[in-house]
């Protein structure tokens, strides 16, 4: 990455960051206007910059950074091209969104290329569904903004259903064969890669880390999760060993180099013991350090600069969601511009019609990138259920307005009404099905 | 004179390989024409599957990686 096109950007989000981070709303409110949805946009953004900055999203971009480089798309595409077993296609479709949709701006494409000249109409449209669900962000976002169970119903929710989608869609077109374009695909070629089983320890380091560092304080203080919760640092710090132990043994990092950054890291844990964060702080820029610095080591470079791009790209989009969120909805318990009567009234509680109405909003609206969730919890915390809010979140950022036209283009009107509509009833099926629990 | 076609449908990534292109070719001092394809049909008749992709005259050279100028300049020499 060149320093001097990035440094602006850098020392933007830094400023922005700690302005952010320290904003004295309450000091400020009475001597401003008391009363204004502008501050709890202000308390919003503070919080997210608080709970949710350091621990949960640099680590996520890092991780996301990590998969487009270390992950072999060619890899995953080969059992989506034209020559793949249809069962396992089904399923590969269903779950690679994680590694292949770490951009939303390759989804379509993807799918236009499984659809025309791939494994045909039945994977794709599971990979079209799940996709944009089920990437690493939207996932760690959702799980620690708006709790693991909805996190988990998300995935689990995409995965299931785009398969029951994909399946459906071949059912009803099985009788159009696709006359298939005629340059086969031309896959993109497997690099050589390191062993599966090193690629995974490297992976489950970083997510252990991710995990653990945002372990949630249980209710009751006894038992397996208490016990975690409470030594949650040392466990994040044995992962944190594990990924520089990685990095020594596989990506040809300097023993040296390690210890640099082990060290402050410990010093100030031991010196702030009450203060996580710094270490962690410290610990995370020591490793950007050491990825960009090895000058002659490509696939590191390239790691930082991925993770650079996402965290360049979604912060902003993420900045003016949670304010934009924060003025409409407020935090949860108080009220935005939008009254709280009219959100129970519309998407309260778990009947058909507010979930029918959370879906199909959520296929019309485009969210960009992770912005649904910050909305999400404004609804919520408006008075939105939570069987309307899962369905939302799964009808939401596979489908909008603009990518509806797109897909049209790709596979023709007829298919695509079918294709939307099964999208909003599978929705709606799984946030009546959600909202029982 | 050869024309580079980049694909992708317009995000970040295909500017930069653009970007790239431009900076190889001067390097190479070659005139070359240069074509951004954004639509997802075209993107597909070319065989690519994941963008940005760099194709020369038709021909599909690279998907999926936003190459460096060195690397193009390497492509596009032949």
């Amino acid at each position: 990455m060149q320093w001097s096109r990035e440094w602006r950007s850098l020392v933007t989000f830094i400023g922005v960051f700690i302005v952010c981070y320290y904003l004295p709303v309450e000091a400020l409110q009475p001597m401003l206007w008391s009363c204004s949805p502008l501050w709890e946009a202000l308390y919003l953004v503070r919080w997210y910059a608080q709970e949710h900055v350091l621990l949960c999203l640099i680590p996520a971009f890092l991780i996301a950074g990590a998969v487009s480089v270390f992950i072999s798309q060619a890899s995953v595409m080969k059992y989506l091209g034209p020559k793949a077993n249809k069962f396992l296609a089904y399923a590969v479709a269903s779950v690679s969104g994680t590694v292949l949709a770490v951009c939303s701006c390759t989804i379509l494409p993807l799918f236009a290329g499984i659809y025309r000249m791939g494994a045909g109409l039945g994977p794709a449209s599971a990979f079209l569904y799940a996709g944009p669900a089920i990437n690493i962000l939207a996932i760690v976002l959702t799980a620690t903004v708006l709790g693991p169970q909805m996190g988990i119903a998300r995935a689990v929710g995409a995965v299931v259903f785009s398969i029951v989608i994909g399946l459906l869609m071949h059912l009803f077109f099985r009788k159009e064969e696709l006359a298939k374009v005629a340059a086969a695909a031309a896959l993109p070629e497997p690099e050589v890669a390191r062993p599966l089983w090193k690629v995974a320890i490297y992976f489950a380091s970083m997510v252990g880390i991710l995990v653990f560092a945002n372990w949630g304080k249980p209710q009751q203080m006894e038992g397996v999760w208490s016990v975690i919760w409470m030594n949650k640092w040392l466990i994040t710090g044995g992962f944190a060993a594990l990924l520089g132990q990685c990095l020594v043994w596989w990506f040809c990092v300097k023993g040296s180099a390690i210890y640099g950054v082990a060290i402050p890291v410990l010093f100030l844990t031991f010196l702030f013991p009450d203060q996580p964060q710094m270490a962690f702080v410290v610990g995370v820029f020591g490793l950007c350090l050491v990825l960009t610095t090895r000058k002659d080591n490509d696939e590191l470079q390239e790691w930082f600069d991925n993770s650079w791009d996402f965290a360049k790209k979604i912060l902003p989009l993420l900045f003016y969601g949670v304010l934009i969120a924060g003025l409409l909805l407020g935090r949860p318990g108080h009220e935005g511009l939008i009254p709280s009567g009219w959100i129970v009234s519309l998407v309260g509680g778990n009947g058909l019609s507010a979930n029918l109405m959370a879906s199909v909003l959520g296929a019309f609206m485009y969210f960009a990138t992770l912005t649904e969730v910050p909305i999400l919890q404004g609804l919520i915390g408006a008075g939105m259920g939570k069987g309307p809010a899962l369905a939302l979140l799964l009808a939401g950022p596979a489908l909008s307005l603009p990518n509806m036209l797109v897909i049209r283009s790709v596979m023709g009107t007829k298919k695509t009404v079918v294709f939307v509509s099964l999208v909003v009833v599978m929705a709606t099926l799984s946030g009546l099905i959600y909202g029982m629990f | 004179m050869k024309t580079i076609q980049i694909l992708g449908t317009g995000c970040k990534k295909c500017a930069d390989l653009a970007t790239n292109v431009k900076q190889a070719a001067a390097d190479l001092g070659l005139v070359v024409q240069i074509e951004k394809i954004t639509d997802i049909n075209q993107i597909i008749t070319f065989g690519c599957m994941t963008t940005p992709a760099l194709a020369v005259d038709g021909q599909l050279l690279s998907q999926g990686k936003v190459l460096k100028a060195v690397q193009i300049a390497e492509l596009i020499k032949k």
